[in-house]
């Protein structure tokens, strides 16, 4: 039980296409004013988000949430913690 | 007459550009916010016995102090006399959207909502109840339809009113018990001094608790300022423990929760989402496979239109001022004053207009790009590419492409990127692209010493241009844009057919602004080069008697350690400036006036050598872009410093590079 649940979680750029999760935390560490813009564009805790594509080179990545889609490098992503 | 000042505020993409397109027309005017280079576009129309002014403000996702598009926002609504601010909503979007309201609320903003884009809402089988809607807000809700005009006289009355009877917005916005006790007693403690009442107590300790900088600096004015911050500290320490998170992200929370009451309450949603036109495209547009070849075709049909269409209308522009340079002449005779009117003043301003059909057609194919929703999937499927070697946004890849047709539209095309840091980085290494107009220059040296290898050597100098951009943004990337780098958090909107008035405004307001702004510079710096080269009074145009040749001649040895330091070359260079076609034609008139051709072949032969004609040829990729060039970033940056820098950097990296080649070829012994 214990290590499934551990193994539920991950953070945003480790989701693979397609897969959907829900914002568990959104780590301090990082640039605070990319924290900041994403937090106002909806990744907030219990925000629903689904990995919708990844780029033709493996970078950026396509998410949805809150009804629309926004693009993200894998490295803005790390920061993100979700539930699968 | 009733005057009525109202701001349109919104997220990007949600057609607010449009609904300002449909309500002024014409009669809009685009310059910058005073100080900044954030565009402003002001427009007016007349409305029931009022005049209104619109103001169209950035899109913003926030009002936070994240970017300055955010900060002029924000100024705007509390500092300006603004009568009502236009809160236009994407109505498929609108938990997202109406984040940027509650921050509106916050400030107690005289709000009036514009629900637009309904029918695409209800093709998503969305039910929203405007009315609760507005209830709940305790704002009026208007629909609209941007793209045609739909309730458009609906939303003036509406506005009208609200002009007449101001309300205070923030009554309804509800952040919970927790939280909303905490605001009021730190907003007792700043009312106590009675300062800061331009904004709402409420506000002030919102963005102390969100850490934004500008209102710290402005608390910190206050005489109780420690014992705030002193509180805040508490409060937020106190946030901390309750929820384990930060205060910034407990009020984003909290934003969201009411959103989420809202929605419950006025929108009904299908439980399952059917996938949308945009979703199927999607899959297409940015496909593994497909993804970049897409982009490219696209690419190069946009380079076609703007410089396949545009060149024949360039030429014959030129031609036309060519005639009427002639025509003066066949009148007035060889005189200083048609030499002042032909080579000065018809150069000058042939020059500027010959630049129009390229920048309204590149406008055009950008404006489409752009409104149609594919601009944000081309710099999805190209970040990758660009932020490796460039350290730059995917969305740059545009303008560097654009530079090897004319770096004037090139530079103008850096606006559609968001942040102001790679918005300057890419005007610094656009002129490194080779441009159109070096072809010329190339060909001459080329046929004159590398007859057998034209197409490669040529080819060399593209890919030395490219190569040299790669390396001036590392190293600007590491001193003067030195930092956090910019992220590339973008949203990807939904596609949309591009409305034909909005695409037609924008590219004619563009192509007339460069013609306004850039022109003056180009006139002036053309009438300058004509002084220099027909003064002192007698000498024959641009001879080494004139004082171009003089100053040729004075500065050129500078140039000998690149391996040419004669004055014609010096002199062919500075003309460069003005327009690099000009290098060409320099030559032949320095060399007696004779045609391209064998003429001024043999003449070259005796001022290079193959190896200084390469270092040559390279200098004149690298050095100084034209006039027009240095005018188009004058314009885009609303500063002198910008194109000064592109100057400086460009010089200094054509002396190194052109200095590296000749020097290592004489090394090597190919000299």
């Amino acid at each position: 039980m214990e290590e499934k649940k551990i193994n539920s979680i991950k953070t945003l750029n480790e989701l693979k296409n397609g897969e959907k999760g829900t914002i568990v935390s959104f780590s301090d560490e990082g640039d605070v004013e990319l924290k900041r813009h994403l937090l106002g564009m909806g990744f907030v805790k219990g925000s629903e988000i689904t990995l919708e594509k990844v780029a033709p080179l493996g970078d950026p990545i396509k998410l949805r949430l809150k009804g629309y889609s926004v693009c993200l490098r894998k490295n803005e992503a790390e920061n993100i913690k979700v539930q699968i | 007459m009733n005057n009525i000042k109202i701001g349109l505020a919104g997220n990007p993409n949600v057609g607010k550009t449009t609904l300002f397109n449909q309500l002024t027309g014409l009669r809009q005017h685009v310059g910058n916010w005073p100080g900044k280079t954030v565009e402003k576009a002001e427009g007016h129309l007349n409305f029931d016995n009022s005049r209104i002014d619109v103001i169209d403000l950035p899109g913003n996702y926030a009002l936070s102090a994240h970017s300055i598009e955010e900060i002029v926002s924000r100024d705007f609504i509390v500092d300006e006399e603004s009568d009502v601010i236009v809160n236009v909503i994407d109505a498929a979007n609108l938990e997202r959207n109406l984040y940027l309201t509650t921050q509106m609320m916050e400030l107690g903003a005289n709000l009036v909502i514009a629900l637009n884009m309904n029918k695409f809402a209800k093709k998503r089988e969305y039910e929203i109840n405007v009315k609760e809607l507005s209830e709940l807000l305790g704002v009026p809700v208007v629909e609209i339809e941007a793209t045609d005009s739909t309730s458009k006289e609906e939303l003036l009355k509406v506005v009208e009113k609200a002009a007449n009877n101001p309300i205070d917005s923030s009554k309804k916005l509800v952040y919970g018990a927790e939280l909303d006790e905490h605001i009021k007693d730190l907003e007792n403690l700043i009312e106590e001094n009675n300062q800061l009442s331009d904004v709402p107590s409420s506000w002030t300790v919102i963005k102390l608790l969100e850490n934004d900088d500008i209102v710290v600096e402005k608390v910190k004015t206050l005489p109780n300022f420690i014992e705030i911050f002193n509180e805040v500290d508490k409060v937020k320490k106190h946030l901390k423990n309750v929820y384990n998170e930060n205060s910034e992200e407990v009020i984003a929370n909290y934003r969201y929760s009411f959103i989420d009451g809202l929605i419950k309450e006025s929108v009904v949603k299908p439980d399952v989402e059917k996938p949308s036109f945009t979703e199927k495209l999607d899959k297409f547009i940015t496909n593994r496979i497909l993804g970049i070849p897409i982009f490219l075709v696209i690419l190069w049909v946009i380079f076609q239109i703007t410089f396949t269409i545009g060149v024949p209308f360039q030429n014959l522009i030129d031609e036309g001022f060519t005639l009427l340079g002639e025509g003066i002449l066949a009148v007035l005779g060889e005189t200083w004053l048609s030499s002042l009117l032909v080579d000065g003043i018809i150069g000058g301003v042939g020059g500027v207009l010959t630049f129009l059909p390229v920048i309204f057609l590149m406008f055009l194919g950008i404006s489409i790009l752009e409104d149609s929703g594919y601009l944000a999937r081309a710099a999805f499927v190209m970040d990758k590419v660009m932020h490796k070697l460039v350290g730059l946004h995917g969305k740059a890849f545009i303008p560097m492409i654009l530079g090897f047709g004319c770096g004037v539209p090139a530079i103008m095309a850096t606006r559609t990127m968001e942040y102001e840091r790679d918005r300057l980085l890419t005007m610094m290494i656009v002129p490194f692209m080779s441009c159109t107009a070096r072809l010329p220059v190339y060909a001459l040296f080329v046929a004159a010493f590398f007859t057998a290898y034209q197409g490669e050597i040529t080819l060399s100098l593209y890919i030395l241009g490219i190569i040299v951009a790669i390396i001036v943004a590392a190293i600007l990337k590491r001193t003067t844009f030195k930092g956090v780098s910019t992220p590339f958090v973008m949203e990807l909107p939904s596609y949309k057919v591009p409305s034909v008035k909005g695409v037609l405004i924008h590219s004619w307001e563009k192509g007339y602004s460069f013609i306004k702004k850039a022109g003056t510079i180009i006139l002036l710096a053309s009438v300058v080069i004509w002084a220099l080269s027909s003064l002192p009074v007698g000498v024959e145009y641009g001879t080494q008697e004139s004082v171009i040749g003089q100053i040729g001649t004075t500065i050129s040895p500078i140039l000998a350690p690149l391996g040419f330091g004669e004055w014609q070359a010096l002199v062919s260079l500075i003309f460069g400036v003005v327009a690099k076609e000009l290098v060409v034609g320099t030559f032949s008139s320095l060399f007696g006036g004779a045609e391209e051709g064998a003429g001024i072949e043999s003449a070259i032969h005796e001022l290079f050598t193959p190896l200084s004609a390469y270092a040559f040829m390279a200098f004149v990729l690298l050095y100084v872009p034209c006039f027009a060039a240095i005018g188009a970033v004058r314009q885009e940056t609303n500063s002198w410093k910008w194109p000064l820098a592109m100057v400086a950097i460009t010089t200094i990296t054509a002396y190194i590079v052109s200095f590296i080649i000749y020097q290592g070829g004489m090394l090597i012994g190919i000299g």
